[in-house]
């Protein structure tokens, strides 16, 4: 006899979808704070709300606009980044603020805040419908095909992208690489826990590794237990106690934070 | 220095050249048509004051950096299409170069240094780790392997970036400014295996510095840049010649040592 959380198909696609991204947002999450490009996340995750808004407008897949936004925003982002200039965190501001403006104005298009909207805004039980769950694996398993492949290349830029560069490595084409990983991980992560948490399963995860572990092998293995913990967790108390489940989701990540941050030195990796 | 000296050296292939180098920044040139070859079997020291261009023609010779005018080659081959990176083991300035929190094993900093040579999308390979743990072990940190790199004291640290660079047994070995932060003791054991490396393999050193003291009697050759090369030759000349004199100002000259 299943327990209750499992007898329905839409906590059943909830669960499955939420492992997928979970370990996904883990893993990138790590290489991301590590290449100190948080912000970048917070970033692509507004602009995707604008591709939500001019899918819903345009009344096709909405995920399907938040992945196409997300990417060309990967795109503006990172050649911003490859030219270097000093206010590189100001220009992140400016597509995060501009993304979530052409959001708004998008929205007011289309007659105001729909239902729909708020499950992309925060995040809902209810949301993965079989064709999310379906991209979700598909698009989790090209991410973590394609960090397995390069493994060793994103570990050398994430350590020292001058070094890398020394070796011959193409970095500039790594990195286009990585920050198109990072739009594929919002767009799929959008879906759990919604567009204005999104960020925070990213690198809440990587966060509380780097308290546990001491390789970097065991830091993603670590970064994908907390999000396990985290996203089912939240899930099946957002179940029972009929929580929200993506604010759940990213308080039991804070929770783990805390948590790792207050073990004693002794008992860590 | 004897006439069959210099004839030796002249006759060793030459592993770095620079010809006519110019660099920009903005409006300000920091090099100005420097020529510099490093020869195979060189223990190259790099000296000038500070905004030298020292460290930017490190960067040029590495690559990192496109100069405006003039060429480079490594190993006899224009830079654009030098591909024998696994040639060429670089030790960047370690408080630029790292994060000392970052989540990794000196053993995992180590095997990086093989991620250009085993080549794209492939995985590394026993023998990559192998190499990787005889590169720490020329360090003197094979104990070390398993411990997460910013819990090592700073010369450890050096010794693994050290490691990192010689994971590929390269022939050219490139340092900026590798004693800065490192207490003395370090320092000794860390000329000892430039030494080592140099006699014993035939590593080709080329080394930044501002300490002129110890890298004058640790060379073989002397640059001395400061915009423009002032001097190129074995250290002595430099001392004689007065060279060093023309290159710092009076307050901050410093005596040669001499053994």
């Amino acid at each position: 006899m299943l327990p209750e959380v499992l007898q329905y198909g839409f906590m059943q696609r909830a669960l499955l979808a939420g492992a997928m991204v979970g370990t996904v947002a883990a893993v990138v999450g790590v290489f991301l704070v590590l290449r100190r490009l948080s912000l970048i996340a917070d970033t692509l995750s507004h602009v995707a709300l604008a591709g939500i808004a001019a899918a819903l407008l345009a009344g096709i897949y909405p995920v399907a606009g938040a992945l196409g936004a997300a990417v060309l925003g990967a795109l503006g982002v990172e050649r911003l980044r490859s030219r270097g200039g000093v206010f590189g965190e100001a220009a992140l501001a400016v597509f995060l603020s501009g993304g979530f403006a052409l959001a708004v104005v998008l929205l007011g298009l289309a007659d105001g805040f729909t239902v729909d909207l708020f499950a992309y805004l925060f995040g809902a039980l209810t949301a993965v419908q079989p064709l999310d769950l379906w991209v979700i694996l598909g698009l989790g398993v090209l991410v973590l095909g394609t960090v397995a492949a390069f493994y060793k290349e994103l570990f050398t830029i994430t350590f020292d992208e001058e070094a890398a560069r020394v070796q011959g490595l193409p970095v500039d084409a790594l990195n286009l690489l990585f920050t198109g990983l990072v739009a594929l991980v919002i767009g799929v992560t959008m879906r759990i826990v919604g567009i204005l948490l999104t960020s925070a399963l990213i690198v809440l995860p990587a966060l509380t590794a780097f308290r546990l572990a001491r390789s970097f092998r065991r830091t993603l293995a670590a970064a994908v237990a907390v999000a396990w913990l985290a996203v089912v967790g939240g899930m099946v108390a957002a179940f029972y106690l009929d929580l929200a489940a993506g604010g759940t989701i990213v308080l039991l990540a804070i929770g783990c934070f805390g948590a790792a941050t207050l073990l004693p030195a002794r008992l860590r990796g | 220095m004897s006439l069959s000296a210099l004839t030796d050296r002249a006759l060793r292939p030459p592993v770095a050249e620079v010809e006519h180098v110019c660099v920009d920044y903005g409006r300000e040139r920091v090099l100005d048509r420097v020529s510099l070859t490093v020869r195979a079997g060189d223990v190259l020291g790099l000296i000038g004051p500070n905004g030298s261009g020292k460290t930017t023609l490190l960067r040029v010779l590495l690559g990192l950096v496109r100069p405006q005018c003039g060429h480079v080659r490594l190993f006899g081959q224009e830079l654009r299409a030098f591909a024998g990176w696994h040639r060429v083991g670089y030790v960047p300035q370690k408080a630029v170069a790292f994060e000392a929190r970052f989540p990794a094993t000196a053993l995992e900093v180590v095997l990086s240094g093989r991620c250009g040579r085993r080549g794209l999308g492939r995985r590394f390979r026993p023998e990559d780790v192998a190499a990787a743990r005889r590169a720490l072990a020329t360090v003197g940190m094979q104990a070390y392997a398993a411990h997460p790199v910013g819990r090592l004291s700073a010369g450890q640290q050096q010794r693994v970036f050290i490691a990192r660079a010689l994971a590929t047994e390269p022939d050219l070995l490139v340092l900026d400014e590798p004693t800065v932060g490192v207490d003395v003791e370090a320092q000794e054991q860390f000329y000892g295996l430039l030494r080592r490396l140099n006699e014993e393999r035939g590593t080709t050193i080329l080394l930044v510095s501002h300490d002129i003291g110890v890298v004058a009697r640790e060379v073989t050759q002397l640059a001395c840049l400061n915009r423009t090369l002032v001097f190129h030759g074995p250290p002595e000349e430099a001392l004689r010649s007065g060279a060093l004199a023309r290159l710092y100002r009076p307050e901050s000259w410093v005596v040669a040592h001499t053994h």
